[in-house]
């Protein structure tokens, strides 16, 4: 009854836009994951948001919004994950690593006392109406662009040649996507932070790749699951009192585990 | 270019850090006619079919015809069992009409299911590709490229990967297109029986050109002596 009370107590408009906006970009992040499973860079995708720590850093020192700092690390990230991609034969993931490391180090250092802990695992009392609205008119330039290069970027990933010589542009179809990812890691890093932001880009997607047959069902699915975990995780985080970055990711593991059970049967 | 040639490859030279994979290469293809390249393993045979596509920087002159539309058909695709596209989304990349590649599907060998069956379509629309054996992948590839409306087809070793009974209808399907729908055919095979049979022309390849022509003129014990070694009883040529 006392859980109840909170939960109706809890569910103020504002709560409930915050809600969707978060959900929205986690149905964003599970969309675009879905290729990053497939081009089996859900490492890479995992780390990927701890670039964000030093660029909101910056952005956070001179009093700028920090997903714009946060936008700006990433992309210089994304830009060098993409030339690694297409100059070498062999995927330096140990660079990657290191490098992914390195910026997380650099962003603990420099980042000022006070934000820290909301900078590492998110803190969604910090989303402001000007976020809300920019993550909305994100997620649609996401879904739309993405709808856009999702034959391309699919036939790339099962044969770089056979797209090639059907006259796909390999490299820029690559770019687009990467820098979407960056896009969607940036908008998510104030409701799950920088630590673990990354999971809502690789988990909800692998938790649809478990139970799909086709890409249409798959790119849906994970979505699907982008959107759920990241709004059942706000509701639950706020309803026991936990950060709002854990939950989001524990519920979408859970997900994932569910999902799992079931893989057997989709084959 | 001549006018009748369709492809005109002259001086290709292809080098991997400083290693040389195909030395001045030259050869020309007619339109309408089927080219078999031969070769021993190693020889550059895909690293030449990557080069005349565009996809890997080489030295010399790749001239196509204006007309010139290309169905490739890659010798390998490693697609992961849980990859989750079905050959018909995967063909629906290429066409949009249902129509169409119901008819595609049937023209590489695939049957419809009974006809009493609703919807009278073909199974193999809703497997995975991943799911699919080394022949059926092998024909839903040759359906992609077809799909284009090619004028000319290029095969990387059609065998690779597809049980023998299967490799005999993959060529026999290969000629039977050919008839149907006036192709340029060039194709990587390292069956010199299946070259005499298909080929109008062969082109035999060990880095360097070692013979051009039609295959029972050019194709003799000094050229295979100098494509496979000494041991070239293997590749020898018996008549059926």
């Amino acid at each position: 009854m006392g859980r109840m009370l909170v939960c109706i107590n809890i569910m103020n408009t504002d709560f409930i836009f915050l809600i969707l906006t978060g959900a929205l970009a986690g149905a964003a992040s599970g969309y675009l994951g879905s290729y990053m499973v497939l081009k089996r860079m859900s490492l890479v995708g995992d780390a990927l948001s701890h670039v964000a720590l030093p660029g909101m850093a910056i952005a956070l020192t001179f009093s700028v919004n920090p997903i714009l700092g946060a936008l700006v690390a990433l992309f210089i990230a994304i830009l060098g994950i993409w030339y690694l991609e297409e100059k070498s034969e062999i995927y330096p993931e140990a660079l990657v690593g290191i490098f992914f490391t390195a910026s997380l180090a650099i962003g603990i250092l420099i980042t000022p006392e006070p934000e820290l802990l909301e900078a590492l695992f998110g803190e969604i009392e910090k989303v402001t109406r000007t976020d809300g609205i920019l993550i909305i008119a994100a997620s649609a330039l996401i879904f739309f662009v993405t709808r856009a290069i999702s034959q391309k970027l699919t036939v790339g990933i099962i044969s770089e040649d056979l797209a090639k010589s059907g006259g796909i542009n390999v490299s820029k179809i690559n770019l687009t996507y990467l820098l979407l990812v960056g896009l969607v890691i940036a908008l998510g890093v104030k409701f799950l932070g920088t630590l673990l932001m990354g999971a809502l880009v690789i988990v909800p997607a692998a938790a649809a790749k478990n139970i799909s047959r086709s890409i249409g069902g798959f790119q849906r699915l994970a979505a699907l699951a982008g959107f759920a975990s990241t709004g059942l995780g706000i509701i639950l985080a706020k309803m026991l009192g936990f950060p709002s970055g854990p939950t989001v990711v524990l519920v979408a593991v859970l997900l994932f585990i569910v999902s799992y059970l079931f893989k057997e049967r989709a084959y | 270019m001549k006018n009748n040639n369709l492809l005109s490859v002259q001086g290709l030279n292809v080098n991997f850090n400083s290693h040389k994979i195909v030395d001045n290469v030259s050869f020309d293809v007619i339109r309408d006619s089927t080219l078999a390249i031969i070769g021993p393993n190693g020889a550059g045979k895909t690293v030449l079919f990557r080069a005349i596509l565009g996809l890997i920087p080489y030295k010399g002159k790749v001239t196509w015809a204006p007309d010139a539309k290309i169905g490739y058909v890659p010798q390998k695709l490693f697609v992961a069992k849980d990859f989750p596209l079905t050959v018909s989304e995967f063909l629906h990349f290429k066409e949009k009409d249902h129509k169409i590649i119901h008819e595609i599907l049937n023209s590489v060998g695939f049957k419809d299911v009974a006809a009493s069956h609703i919807h009278n379509d073909v199974r193999v629309l809703k497997t995975k590709l991943g799911a699919l054996s080394g022949g059926e992948l092998q024909r839903v590839l040759i359906a992609y490229a077809l799909l284009g409306k090619p004028n000319v087809l290029l095969f990387d070793e059609p065998t690779s990967g597809v049980d023998v009974s299967a490799e005999e209808t993959i060529y026999s399907l290969i000629d039977k297109l050919k008839a149907e729908k006036d192709l340029t055919i060039i194709f990587i095979s390292h069956e010199l029986q299946v070259v005499y049979k298909y080929a109008d022309s062969v082109l035999c390849l060990n880095k360097e050109k070692i013979c051009f022509g039609p295959p029972r003129e050019v194709v003799d014990k000094e050229s295979l002596t100098k494509l496979y070694g000494e041991d070239v009883s293997l590749y020898q040529h018996h008549e059926h």
